[in-house]
């Protein structure tokens, strides 16, 4: 039975699209067969990250408006063969996307795929409760400062109202994921910690994205964080997380502070 | 001397602490609203509307602030009504 995960967070720039390709990547290092869709018509980005921008044919909107067949837009991923990138249009025309387009759209994806996982963009406007429309499951992307917080909570908010599952009076399941955290500057109280964050969400835990060079590194060569170093320290936090989305049990990894010895403070720029 | 000393306990426990308490009072309200009307912003627009009426509104002149704690939100308007005011009534 296939899932319908949307990666949301109301606020830009806390790590959706690079939680998509790496919880995409490394559910289908686990064997799942993976759709990871951009929802970002007009500043999609999916592609980029995914290192497929040059191998964009068609999108989302082709699909949904019949110029194209599902088939000729999904893109195959080159390292990993059951993972695959339906991408959004660059056109500037939001209201390309209907409800009745994502619907169908959705419904193919779930008979090909284990897992169709729905990038949003950022805000609370139509994009964002589209890409949400039909999910069975959600992962609310949030930094561990305040206007993300509170973002977050109203995703949540919506999440529980906006969506099909939520006016058919089920469940949806919702988990949240920290991303840039700071254990360091947390245990300081500079920065908010895991269970200030918990405690306002009120929502489960998916996991803990250590704030990280490996994530720009990444993104710079356009490859999944999951794929590019699957030993870094993000690689390992995102593997965990997809393993619960799985369902399994993994032990919580508080990311620990890397102390840096004397020389490597003395050195440490240089030597990057 | 004792803001020094604030400085330097605040200093010690981080910023961390106020975020935390900021956001649960917004959230705490925020979330109110989802599910209600919001009552300052229905009573600032009905206010408004029943003022502008009997009189004509300069915007420069009206003075709305709003406060919302958590226990208790105060709603101010402060409005500057002409004194040809009673005159214009008298005549009508």
């Amino acid at each position: 039975m296939a899932k319908v995960l949307v990666v949301t967070s109301g606020k830009g720039g806390v790590g959706k699209t690079t939680s998509t390709a790496a919880l995409g990547a490394a559910l289908a290092q686990q064997g799942e067969k993976v759709v990871v869709v951009d929802f970002d018509v007009g500043l999609r980005n999916l592609d980029l990250i995914m290192g497929a921008e040059r191998r964009v044919v068609f999108d989302l909107i082709n699909v949904a408006q019949g110029v194209a067949k599902l088939s000729q837009a999904l893109i195959r991923d080159k390292r990993l063969e059951n993972l695959w990138l339906l991408p959004a249009s660059q056109t500037r025309d939001k209201d390309a996307l209907t409800e009745e387009g994502v619907r169908d759209i959705i419904a193919d994806l779930r008979t090909r795929f284990d897992w169709v996982i729905c990038d949003s963009p950022a805000g609370i406007e139509r994009g964002a409760t589209l890409a949400m429309r039909y999910a069975d499951e959600a992962v609310v992307v949030t930094n561990p400062e305040v206007s993300s917080v509170r973002d977050a909570d109203r995703i949540i908010g919506m999440l529980d109202s906006k969506t099909v599952k939520a006016e058919k009076g089920e469940q949806l399941k919702k988990h949240v994921l920290i991303t840039r955290y700071d254990t360091g500057r947390a245990a300081r109280g500079e920065m908010l910690n895991i269970d200030d964050i918990l405690e306002i969400l009120a929502i489960p835990l998916l996991g803990i994205i250590p704030e990280s060079q490996d994530v720009l590194k990444a993104s710079n060569v356009g490859s999944p964080v999951t794929l590019n170093d699957a030993t870094s320290m993000p690689a390992r936090a995102y593997t965990d997380a997809a393993r619960r989305l799985s369902g399994e049990t993994v032990t919580m990894m508080v990311p620990t502070e890397q102390r840096k010895g004397f020389m490597d403070r003395l050195f440490g720029r240089r030597a990057a | 001397m004792s803001m020094n000393l604030l400085r330097l306990l605040r200093r010690r426990t981080g910023s961390a602490p106020v975020a935390r308490e900021r956001l649960q009072i917004l959230l705490a309200h925020e979330r109110g609203l989802r599910s209600q009307p919001d009552l300052l912003g229905i009573l600032r627009e009905e206010i408004l509307a029943v003022v502008s009426r009997h009189v004509v509104l300069d915007p420069e002149k009206v003075v709305v602030r709003m406060d919302r704690g958590e226990v208790v939100s105060t709603l101010e308007v402060d409005i500057e009504v002409p004194n040809s005011f009673d005159k214009k009534m008298a005549v009508a």
